[in-house]
Protein backbone atom coordinates (compact mmCIF):
# COMPACT_ATOMS: atom_id res chain seq x y z
CA UNK A 1 0.00 0.00 0.00
CA UNK A 2 1.25 3.86 -0.85
CA UNK A 3 0.25 6.22 1.81
CA UNK A 4 1.45 9.78 0.47
CA UNK A 5 3.17 11.84 1.62
CA UNK A 6 3.55 15.82 1.76
CA UNK A 7 6.01 18.09 1.93
CA UNK A 8 9.12 18.21 -0.66
CA UNK A 9 8.03 20.81 -3.04
CA UNK A 10 11.33 23.09 -3.10
CA UNK A 11 13.34 20.04 -3.48
CA UNK A 12 11.32 18.45 -5.92
CA UNK A 13 10.81 22.07 -7.88
CA UNK A 14 15.14 22.38 -7.63
CA UNK A 15 15.21 18.83 -9.14
CA UNK A 16 12.77 19.57 -12.11
CA UNK A 17 15.04 22.17 -12.50
CA UNK A 18 18.11 20.68 -12.62
CA UNK A 19 16.01 17.98 -15.16
CA UNK A 20 16.02 20.66 -17.24
CA UNK A 21 19.18 21.56 -17.50
CA UNK A 22 20.88 18.41 -17.69
CA UNK A 23 18.35 17.53 -20.49
CA UNK A 24 20.16 20.15 -22.35
CA UNK A 25 23.38 19.06 -21.61
CA UNK A 26 26.75 21.19 -22.35
CA UNK A 27 25.79 24.52 -23.94
CA UNK A 28 28.82 24.62 -25.79
CA UNK A 29 27.08 22.10 -28.10
CA UNK A 30 24.47 23.31 -30.38
CA UNK A 31 20.58 21.94 -28.66
CA UNK A 32 18.81 19.23 -30.75
CA UNK A 33 15.24 20.38 -32.99
CA UNK A 34 12.40 18.22 -32.62
CA UNK A 35 12.73 18.21 -36.47
CA UNK A 36 16.53 17.02 -36.50
CA UNK A 37 15.09 14.00 -34.02
CA UNK A 38 12.41 13.34 -36.23
CA UNK A 39 14.62 13.16 -39.42
CA UNK A 40 17.38 11.76 -37.90
CA UNK A 41 16.37 9.47 -35.25
CA UNK A 42 13.67 8.12 -36.88
CA UNK A 43 13.53 4.77 -36.43
CA UNK A 44 13.69 5.95 -32.03
CA UNK A 45 10.36 7.98 -33.25
CA UNK A 46 8.59 5.06 -34.84
CA UNK A 47 9.02 2.99 -32.06
CA UNK A 48 7.31 5.78 -29.42
CA UNK A 49 4.57 5.62 -32.43
CA UNK A 50 4.40 1.91 -32.49
CA UNK A 51 4.34 1.74 -28.34
CA UNK A 52 2.64 5.18 -27.68
CA UNK A 53 0.11 4.16 -29.95
CA UNK A 54 -0.01 7.40 -31.68
CA UNK A 55 0.66 7.45 -35.26
CA UNK A 56 2.57 11.73 -35.20
CA UNK A 57 6.29 11.86 -35.93
CA UNK A 58 6.21 15.23 -34.20
CA UNK A 59 4.84 14.04 -31.07
CA UNK A 60 7.03 11.13 -30.95
CA UNK A 61 10.36 13.61 -31.42
CA UNK A 62 9.12 16.13 -29.05
CA UNK A 63 8.91 13.34 -26.55
CA UNK A 64 11.87 11.77 -27.16
CA UNK A 65 14.17 15.46 -26.58
CA UNK A 66 11.74 15.98 -23.45
CA UNK A 67 12.21 12.10 -21.82
CA UNK A 68 16.51 12.57 -22.86
CA UNK A 69 16.00 9.92 -24.99
CA UNK A 70 14.53 7.66 -22.39
CA UNK A 71 12.26 5.42 -24.75
CA UNK A 72 9.81 4.28 -22.56
CA UNK A 73 9.64 8.10 -20.64
CA UNK A 74 8.94 9.11 -24.41
CA UNK A 75 6.05 6.21 -25.27
CA UNK A 76 4.72 7.30 -21.48
CA UNK A 77 4.29 10.97 -22.79
CA UNK A 78 2.83 10.20 -25.73
CA UNK A 79 0.26 7.71 -23.93
CA UNK A 80 -1.05 10.33 -21.87
CA UNK A 81 -1.21 12.83 -24.74
CA UNK A 82 -3.18 10.42 -26.07
CA UNK A 83 -6.14 10.30 -23.65
CA UNK A 84 -6.71 14.04 -24.15
CA UNK A 85 -7.26 13.60 -27.62
CA UNK A 86 -11.17 13.33 -28.93
CA UNK A 87 -12.54 10.52 -30.91
CA UNK A 88 -13.06 11.33 -34.63
CA UNK A 89 -13.68 7.61 -35.39
CA UNK A 90 -12.37 4.57 -36.24
CA UNK A 91 -10.34 3.89 -40.06
CA UNK A 92 -11.45 1.80 -42.25
CA UNK A 93 -8.95 -1.36 -42.05
CA UNK A 94 -5.99 -0.43 -43.94
CA UNK A 95 -5.15 -2.36 -47.04
CA UNK A 96 -1.74 -3.77 -46.98
CA UNK A 97 -2.14 -4.89 -50.57
CA UNK A 98 -1.89 -1.18 -51.82
CA UNK A 99 0.92 -0.63 -50.09
CA UNK A 100 3.47 1.65 -51.71
CA UNK A 101 6.31 -0.98 -50.66
CA UNK A 102 9.89 0.55 -49.82
CA UNK A 103 11.00 -3.40 -48.50
CA UNK A 104 9.72 -6.24 -49.47
CA UNK A 105 11.31 -9.63 -48.96
CA UNK A 106 10.36 -13.18 -48.59
CA UNK A 107 12.43 -15.97 -47.29
CA UNK A 108 10.40 -18.53 -48.40
CA UNK A 109 10.02 -17.76 -52.15
CA UNK A 110 13.26 -16.82 -53.60
CA UNK A 111 10.98 -15.71 -57.39
CA UNK A 112 8.38 -13.86 -55.66
CA UNK A 113 6.35 -12.04 -58.51
CA UNK A 114 6.85 -8.62 -58.07
CA UNK A 115 10.55 -9.38 -56.35
CA UNK A 116 12.66 -8.70 -54.10
CA UNK A 117 13.28 -5.25 -52.99
CA UNK A 118 15.83 -4.66 -50.07
CA UNK A 119 15.07 -1.16 -49.00
CA UNK A 120 17.07 1.13 -46.71
CA UNK A 121 17.85 -1.63 -44.79
CA UNK A 122 20.90 -2.84 -41.91
CA UNK A 123 20.72 -6.41 -43.38
CA UNK A 124 24.41 -6.95 -45.22
CA UNK A 125 25.94 -4.36 -43.45
CA UNK A 126 29.04 -5.16 -41.63
CA UNK A 127 27.71 -3.85 -38.17
CA UNK A 128 31.53 -1.97 -38.18
CA UNK A 129 31.59 1.63 -36.73
CA UNK A 130 31.17 4.19 -39.33
CA UNK A 131 33.86 6.39 -38.23
CA UNK A 132 32.97 9.50 -41.05
CA UNK A 133 29.72 9.84 -39.26
CA UNK A 134 31.57 11.26 -36.40
CA UNK A 135 33.18 13.72 -39.22
CA UNK A 136 30.93 16.46 -40.77
CA UNK A 137 30.83 15.35 -43.87
CA UNK A 138 29.12 15.28 -47.72
CA UNK A 139 25.56 13.82 -47.63
CA UNK A 140 24.93 10.29 -48.82
CA UNK A 141 22.74 10.19 -51.50
CA UNK A 142 20.51 6.80 -52.85
CA UNK A 143 20.65 5.20 -56.05
CA UNK A 144 17.17 6.23 -57.86
CA UNK A 145 17.54 4.68 -61.04
CA UNK A 146 15.47 1.98 -60.88
CA UNK A 147 12.65 1.30 -63.05
CA UNK A 148 9.77 1.85 -60.60
CA UNK A 149 6.69 -0.37 -61.37
CA UNK A 150 3.18 0.71 -60.17
CA UNK A 151 0.12 -0.93 -59.05
CA UNK A 152 -0.65 -3.02 -56.14
CA UNK A 153 1.98 -5.69 -54.76
CA UNK A 154 0.24 -8.89 -54.32
CA UNK A 155 0.89 -10.66 -50.91
CA UNK A 156 3.38 -13.45 -51.23
CA UNK A 157 1.40 -15.82 -48.91
CA UNK A 158 -1.99 -15.98 -51.15
CA UNK A 159 0.32 -17.78 -53.62
CA UNK A 160 0.33 -20.96 -51.25
CA UNK A 161 -3.50 -20.44 -51.23
CA UNK A 162 -3.99 -21.14 -54.82
CA UNK A 163 -3.23 -24.90 -53.89
CA UNK A 164 -4.96 -24.43 -50.43
CA UNK A 165 -2.07 -25.32 -48.53
CA UNK A 166 -2.45 -22.65 -46.18
CA UNK A 167 -5.05 -21.50 -43.55
CA UNK A 168 -7.07 -18.74 -45.22
CA UNK A 169 -7.86 -15.59 -43.53
CA UNK A 170 -11.44 -14.34 -44.25
CA UNK A 171 -13.35 -11.43 -42.64
CA UNK A 172 -15.64 -13.61 -40.46
CA UNK A 173 -16.06 -11.02 -38.06
CA UNK A 174 -19.54 -10.11 -37.04
CA UNK A 175 -19.16 -7.84 -34.20
CA UNK A 176 -16.36 -4.61 -34.03
CA UNK A 177 -13.19 -5.94 -32.41
CA UNK A 178 -12.65 -5.10 -28.85
CA UNK A 179 -10.50 -1.91 -28.16
CA UNK A 180 -8.00 -1.47 -24.99
CA UNK A 181 -7.96 1.69 -25.02
CA UNK A 182 -11.70 1.91 -24.33
CA UNK A 183 -12.37 -1.50 -22.17
CA UNK A 184 -9.98 -3.15 -19.97
CA UNK A 185 -8.08 -6.06 -21.00
CA UNK A 186 -10.00 -9.26 -20.15
CA UNK A 187 -9.97 -13.10 -20.44
CA UNK A 188 -10.12 -15.19 -22.81
CA UNK A 189 -8.94 -12.66 -25.35
CA UNK A 190 -9.75 -12.99 -29.58
CA UNK A 191 -7.39 -12.72 -31.43
CA UNK A 192 -8.25 -9.16 -32.09
CA UNK A 193 -7.32 -7.99 -28.67
CA UNK A 194 -4.00 -9.78 -28.88
CA UNK A 195 -2.81 -8.22 -32.11
CA UNK A 196 -4.13 -5.09 -30.80
CA UNK A 197 -1.69 -5.58 -27.38
CA UNK A 198 1.19 -7.15 -29.17
CA UNK A 199 1.33 -4.27 -31.58
CA UNK A 200 1.45 -1.66 -28.88
CA UNK A 201 3.76 -4.05 -26.53
CA UNK A 202 7.37 -3.73 -25.97
CA UNK A 203 9.68 -4.72 -28.34
CA UNK A 204 12.12 -5.80 -25.63
CA UNK A 205 9.37 -8.22 -24.12
CA UNK A 206 8.07 -9.34 -27.36
CA UNK A 207 11.84 -9.96 -28.84
CA UNK A 208 12.31 -12.23 -25.99
CA UNK A 209 9.08 -13.70 -26.09
CA UNK A 210 9.34 -14.58 -29.81
CA UNK A 211 13.17 -15.81 -29.48
CA UNK A 212 12.09 -18.34 -26.73
CA UNK A 213 9.49 -20.15 -29.21
CA UNK A 214 12.46 -19.82 -31.75
CA UNK A 215 14.66 -22.19 -29.23
CA UNK A 216 11.92 -24.40 -28.55
CA UNK A 217 9.51 -23.37 -26.18
CA UNK A 218 6.29 -24.00 -28.13
CA UNK A 219 8.15 -24.00 -31.27
CA UNK A 220 6.40 -23.64 -34.53
CA UNK A 221 8.89 -23.17 -36.87
CA UNK A 222 8.21 -19.79 -38.41
CA UNK A 223 9.36 -18.76 -42.05
CA UNK A 224 9.06 -15.28 -42.80
CA UNK A 225 6.56 -15.58 -45.75
CA UNK A 226 6.57 -12.06 -46.29
CA UNK A 227 8.13 -8.61 -44.70
CA UNK A 228 6.96 -5.47 -46.59
CA UNK A 229 7.73 -1.70 -45.55
CA UNK A 230 6.11 1.35 -46.68
CA UNK A 231 2.83 3.60 -47.13
CA UNK A 232 -0.35 2.79 -46.58
CA UNK A 233 -3.37 5.44 -47.15
CA UNK A 234 -6.26 5.97 -44.19
CA UNK A 235 -9.35 6.46 -45.17
CA UNK A 236 -12.62 7.03 -42.46
CA UNK A 237 -16.16 7.49 -43.48
CA UNK A 238 -17.04 11.05 -42.75
CA UNK A 239 -20.66 10.94 -41.59
CA UNK A 240 -21.16 15.31 -42.51
CA UNK A 241 -20.32 14.37 -46.34
CA UNK A 242 -21.75 10.54 -46.66
CA UNK A 243 -18.81 8.84 -47.94
CA UNK A 244 -15.10 7.89 -47.49
CA UNK A 245 -12.43 9.85 -47.55
CA UNK A 246 -8.10 9.61 -47.50
CA UNK A 247 -7.52 10.81 -43.57
CA UNK A 248 -3.81 10.94 -44.09
CA UNK A 249 -1.16 7.96 -44.47
CA UNK A 250 1.16 5.97 -42.19
CA UNK A 251 4.79 3.70 -42.65
CA UNK A 252 3.87 0.53 -41.85
CA UNK A 253 5.78 -2.71 -41.15
CA UNK A 254 3.73 -6.25 -41.66
CA UNK A 255 5.20 -9.29 -41.19
CA UNK A 256 3.56 -12.58 -42.85
CA UNK A 257 5.04 -15.54 -40.83
CA UNK A 258 4.41 -19.31 -42.80
CA UNK A 259 4.32 -21.99 -39.87
CA UNK A 260 4.57 -25.75 -40.08
CA UNK A 261 0.96 -27.26 -39.02
CA UNK A 262 0.79 -30.66 -38.54
CA UNK A 263 -3.12 -30.85 -38.94
CA UNK A 264 -5.36 -31.67 -36.27
CA UNK A 265 -8.83 -33.73 -35.85
CA UNK A 266 -10.38 -31.45 -38.13
CA UNK A 267 -7.87 -29.81 -40.79
CA UNK A 268 -5.41 -31.33 -43.01
CA UNK A 269 -1.70 -30.88 -42.37
CA UNK A 270 -0.78 -27.38 -44.05
CA UNK A 271 0.47 -24.46 -43.60
CA UNK A 272 -0.82 -21.54 -40.45
CA UNK A 273 0.40 -17.75 -39.98
CA UNK A 274 1.23 -15.42 -37.68
CA UNK A 275 0.56 -12.03 -38.45
CA UNK A 276 2.76 -8.71 -37.69
CA UNK A 277 1.74 -5.28 -38.23
CA UNK A 278 3.03 -2.40 -36.68
CA UNK A 279 3.67 1.65 -36.85
CA UNK A 280 6.51 3.04 -39.00
CA UNK A 281 9.71 1.25 -40.02
CA UNK A 282 10.36 -1.66 -37.53
CA UNK A 283 10.48 -5.11 -38.48
CA UNK A 284 12.36 -6.79 -35.35
CA UNK A 285 8.95 -5.95 -33.45
CA UNK A 286 6.86 -7.12 -36.60
CA UNK A 287 8.46 -10.08 -36.88
CA UNK A 288 8.16 -10.59 -32.81
CA UNK A 289 4.42 -10.08 -33.44
CA UNK A 290 4.29 -12.49 -35.63
CA UNK A 291 5.87 -15.30 -33.70
CA UNK A 292 4.04 -14.41 -30.42
CA UNK A 293 0.69 -14.30 -32.47
CA UNK A 294 1.57 -17.55 -33.82
CA UNK A 295 2.39 -19.33 -30.34
CA UNK A 296 -0.86 -17.72 -28.46
CA UNK A 297 -2.63 -19.57 -31.43
CA UNK A 298 -2.78 -22.64 -30.14
CA UNK A 299 -6.17 -23.16 -28.56
CA UNK A 300 -8.26 -22.41 -32.31
CA UNK A 301 -5.61 -24.65 -34.19
CA UNK A 302 -5.98 -27.49 -31.42
CA UNK A 303 -2.22 -27.76 -30.69
CA UNK A 304 -0.91 -29.03 -27.51
CA UNK A 305 -0.65 -26.70 -24.47
CA UNK A 306 2.91 -26.93 -24.11
CA UNK A 307 3.25 -24.79 -20.61
CA UNK A 308 5.61 -21.97 -22.87
CA UNK A 309 5.54 -18.83 -21.41
CA UNK A 310 4.39 -17.04 -25.13
CA UNK A 311 1.45 -20.16 -25.31
CA UNK A 312 0.39 -18.23 -22.07
CA UNK A 313 -2.16 -15.51 -23.08
CA UNK A 314 -2.34 -14.32 -19.84
CA UNK A 315 1.99 -13.95 -19.20
CA UNK A 316 2.03 -12.22 -22.33
CA UNK A 317 -0.94 -9.74 -22.95
CA UNK A 318 -0.69 -8.81 -18.85
CA UNK A 319 3.06 -8.37 -19.08
CA UNK A 320 3.43 -6.66 -22.51
CA UNK A 321 2.33 -3.14 -21.92
CA UNK A 322 5.61 -1.56 -20.95
CA UNK A 323 3.92 1.88 -19.47
CA UNK A 324 1.73 -0.60 -17.16
CA UNK A 325 4.85 -2.62 -16.31
CA UNK A 326 7.33 0.88 -15.56
CA UNK A 327 4.56 2.46 -13.46
CA UNK A 328 4.29 -0.39 -11.33
CA UNK A 329 7.95 -1.23 -11.03
CA UNK A 330 9.03 2.19 -10.30
CA UNK A 331 6.47 3.11 -7.83
CA UNK A 332 8.09 1.10 -5.38
CA UNK A 333 10.94 3.65 -5.41
CA UNK A 334 8.24 6.45 -3.96
CA UNK A 335 7.94 6.52 -0.01
CA UNK A 336 6.31 3.73 1.61
CA UNK A 337 7.37 4.93 5.08
CA UNK A 338 4.23 4.13 6.41
CA UNK A 339 3.89 0.91 5.07
CA UNK A 340 7.58 -0.11 5.84
CA UNK A 341 6.48 1.07 9.45
CA UNK A 342 4.16 -1.38 9.64
CA UNK A 343 6.35 -4.05 8.08
CA UNK A 344 9.15 -3.32 10.71
CA UNK A 345 6.79 -3.58 13.90
CA UNK A 346 5.86 -6.93 11.89
CA UNK A 347 9.34 -8.21 12.01
CA UNK A 348 9.69 -7.06 15.27
CA UNK A 349 7.12 -8.57 16.99
CA UNK A 350 7.46 -11.93 15.19
CA UNK A 351 11.28 -11.92 15.98
CA UNK A 352 10.42 -11.74 19.80
CA UNK A 353 7.99 -14.21 19.69
CA UNK A 354 10.65 -16.55 18.13
CA UNK A 355 13.10 -15.76 20.54
CA UNK A 356 10.81 -16.11 23.24
CA UNK A 357 8.95 -19.40 22.18
CA UNK A 358 12.00 -21.99 22.47
CA UNK A 359 11.74 -20.72 26.94
CA UNK A 360 8.11 -21.46 27.03
CA UNK A 361 8.64 -24.85 25.25
CA UNK A 362 10.94 -25.81 27.88
CA UNK A 363 9.03 -24.78 30.06
CA UNK A 364 6.31 -26.66 29.43
CA UNK A 365 8.11 -29.87 29.44
CA UNK B 1 -8.36 10.11 -59.45
CA UNK B 2 -9.95 12.79 -60.40
CA UNK B 3 -8.75 16.39 -58.62
CA UNK B 4 -10.73 18.42 -60.46
CA UNK B 5 -14.31 16.67 -59.89
CA UNK B 6 -14.33 14.22 -57.17
CA UNK B 7 -14.23 15.51 -54.15
CA UNK B 8 -13.09 12.28 -52.56
CA UNK B 9 -9.70 13.12 -54.32
CA UNK B 10 -9.50 16.42 -53.48
CA UNK B 11 -10.20 16.34 -49.64
CA UNK B 12 -7.71 13.17 -49.51
CA UNK B 13 -4.88 15.16 -51.13
CA UNK B 14 -5.21 17.91 -48.64
CA UNK B 15 -5.06 15.37 -46.14
CA UNK B 16 -2.19 13.70 -47.02
CA UNK B 17 -0.43 17.15 -48.12
CA UNK B 18 2.01 18.85 -45.62
CA UNK B 19 0.45 21.62 -43.40
CA UNK B 20 3.61 24.41 -44.81
CA UNK B 21 3.00 23.60 -48.54
CA UNK B 22 -0.29 24.28 -48.38
CA UNK B 23 -0.17 27.44 -46.31
CA UNK B 24 2.45 28.88 -49.15
CA UNK B 25 -0.27 28.14 -52.24
CA UNK B 26 -3.44 28.96 -50.22
CA UNK B 27 -1.72 32.51 -49.68
CA UNK B 28 -1.02 32.37 -53.27
CA UNK B 29 -5.05 32.32 -54.12
CA UNK B 30 -6.75 34.97 -55.74
CA UNK B 31 -9.90 36.17 -53.25
CA UNK B 32 -11.19 33.98 -50.05
CA UNK B 33 -14.72 34.16 -50.11
CA UNK B 34 -16.59 35.68 -46.88
CA UNK B 35 -16.98 32.62 -44.92
CA UNK B 36 -17.72 31.41 -41.06
CA UNK B 37 -16.91 28.55 -38.82
CA UNK B 38 -19.49 25.50 -38.70
CA UNK B 39 -16.84 24.00 -36.49
CA UNK B 40 -13.79 25.68 -35.93
CA UNK B 41 -10.44 23.54 -36.45
CA UNK B 42 -10.24 21.11 -33.83
CA UNK B 43 -7.51 18.31 -32.76
CA UNK B 44 -8.80 14.66 -32.22
CA UNK B 45 -7.45 10.89 -32.62
CA UNK B 46 -8.81 8.38 -34.99
CA UNK B 47 -8.50 4.72 -34.26
CA UNK B 48 -6.92 2.90 -37.10
CA UNK B 49 -7.81 -0.79 -38.04
CA UNK B 50 -5.55 -3.28 -39.88
CA UNK B 51 -6.82 -6.76 -40.71
CA UNK B 52 -5.31 -10.19 -39.41
CA UNK B 53 -3.36 -11.72 -42.03
CA UNK B 54 -3.79 -8.72 -44.50
CA UNK B 55 -7.05 -10.04 -45.59
CA UNK B 56 -9.28 -11.02 -42.64
CA UNK B 57 -11.10 -9.91 -39.81
CA UNK B 58 -10.47 -6.05 -38.63
CA UNK B 59 -8.52 -5.43 -35.29
CA UNK B 60 -7.24 -2.31 -34.11
CA UNK B 61 -3.83 -0.84 -34.85
CA UNK B 62 -3.08 1.99 -32.88
CA UNK B 63 -4.65 6.23 -33.08
CA UNK B 64 -3.19 9.07 -35.31
CA UNK B 65 -3.28 12.39 -34.99
CA UNK B 66 -6.44 14.14 -37.38
CA UNK B 67 -7.48 18.13 -37.32
CA UNK B 68 -10.85 18.80 -38.76
CA UNK B 69 -13.10 21.79 -39.29
CA UNK B 70 -16.15 22.91 -41.22
CA UNK B 71 -16.39 26.22 -42.88
CA UNK B 72 -19.62 27.65 -44.77
CA UNK B 73 -19.40 30.30 -47.39
CA UNK B 74 -21.89 33.45 -47.76
CA UNK B 75 -23.82 31.47 -50.67
CA UNK B 76 -24.41 28.50 -48.24
CA UNK B 77 -21.59 26.47 -49.47
CA UNK B 78 -20.01 24.18 -46.86
CA UNK B 79 -16.79 22.89 -46.98
CA UNK B 80 -15.20 20.39 -44.47
CA UNK B 81 -11.68 19.82 -43.59
CA UNK B 82 -9.87 16.49 -42.68
CA UNK B 83 -6.23 16.88 -42.37
CA UNK B 84 -3.53 14.72 -41.08
CA UNK B 85 -2.01 16.12 -37.94
CA UNK B 86 -2.38 18.35 -35.66
CA UNK B 87 -2.01 21.98 -37.76
CA UNK B 88 -5.69 23.80 -37.29
CA UNK B 89 -3.98 26.43 -39.85
CA UNK B 90 -4.57 23.43 -42.58
CA UNK B 91 -7.72 22.12 -41.36
CA UNK B 92 -9.48 25.73 -41.97
CA UNK B 93 -7.24 26.03 -45.07
CA UNK B 94 -8.61 22.49 -46.45
CA UNK B 95 -12.63 23.10 -45.57
CA UNK B 96 -11.97 26.50 -47.50
CA UNK B 97 -10.72 24.89 -50.25
CA UNK B 98 -13.15 22.22 -50.06
CA UNK B 99 -15.97 24.69 -50.23
CA UNK B 100 -14.11 26.85 -53.07
CA UNK B 101 -14.03 23.74 -55.46
CA UNK B 102 -17.47 23.82 -55.38
CA UNK B 103 -18.20 27.28 -56.62
CA UNK B 104 -16.89 29.22 -59.82
CA UNK B 105 -13.78 29.66 -58.15
CA UNK B 106 -12.76 25.89 -58.77
CA UNK B 107 -10.90 26.09 -62.05
CA UNK B 108 -8.40 28.86 -60.78
CA UNK B 109 -8.27 26.38 -56.89
CA UNK B 110 -7.58 23.43 -59.21
CA UNK B 111 -5.01 24.86 -61.10
CA UNK B 112 -3.36 26.88 -58.14
CA UNK B 113 -3.37 24.65 -55.31
CA UNK B 114 -4.58 21.88 -56.07
CA UNK B 115 -2.85 20.55 -59.29
CA UNK B 116 1.00 21.63 -57.86
CA UNK B 117 0.34 19.65 -54.46
CA UNK B 118 -0.46 16.81 -56.67
CA UNK B 119 2.40 17.15 -58.67
CA UNK B 120 5.18 17.14 -55.71
CA UNK B 121 2.74 14.44 -54.10
CA UNK B 122 3.64 12.45 -56.96
CA UNK B 123 7.48 13.43 -57.58
CA UNK B 124 7.93 12.62 -53.93
CA UNK B 125 6.55 8.93 -54.31
CA UNK B 126 8.47 8.79 -57.70
CA UNK B 127 11.21 9.27 -56.27
CA UNK B 128 11.12 6.86 -53.58
CA UNK B 129 9.77 4.50 -55.29
CA UNK B 130 12.95 4.25 -57.89
CA UNK B 131 15.06 3.85 -54.69
CA UNK B 132 13.62 0.90 -54.09
CA UNK B 133 13.57 -0.23 -57.52
CA UNK B 134 17.52 0.29 -57.33
CA UNK B 135 17.37 -2.36 -54.46
CA UNK B 136 15.00 -5.23 -56.19
CA UNK B 137 17.21 -7.58 -55.94
CA UNK B 138 17.69 -11.45 -57.87
CA UNK B 139 18.99 -14.42 -55.56
CA UNK B 140 20.85 -16.85 -57.18
CA UNK B 141 20.99 -20.47 -55.53
CA UNK B 142 24.67 -21.52 -55.83
CA UNK B 143 24.58 -24.71 -53.83
CA UNK B 144 21.86 -26.65 -52.20
CA UNK B 145 23.10 -27.08 -47.91
CA UNK B 146 22.69 -30.85 -47.27
CA UNK B 147 21.30 -30.65 -43.96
Amino acid sequence: MYVAVKGGERAIDNAHAWLAEERRGDLAVDALSVAQIREQLSLAVTRVMAEGSLYDPDLAALAIKQARGDMIEAIFLIRAYRTTLPRFGVSVPVDTGAMSCERRVSATFKDAPGGQVLGPTFDYTHRLLDFKLAAEGQEPEAVARGEAQDGPVPHITEFLNTEGLIQQEVDNATETPPDLTRQPLELPANRALRLQNLTRGDEGFLLGMAYSTQRGYARNHAFVGELRIGVVAVEMDIPELGFAIEIGEMTLTECETVNQFKGSKTEPPQFTRGYGLVFGQNERKSISMALVDRALRWKELGEDDLGAPAQDEEFVLYHSDNIQATGFLEHIKLPHYVDFQAELELVRKMRAAAESAPRRQEAAE
Amino acid sequence: MDLRNERKDWLGLLARSAAPQVATLFASLKGVPQHHFLRRAEIGGVMTQGRMGATGAAFNLGEMTVTRCAVQLADETVGHGYVQGRDKTHAAQAALVDAMMQTAAADHVYEALLLPLATSAQAAKAARAAKAAATKVDFFTLVRGED
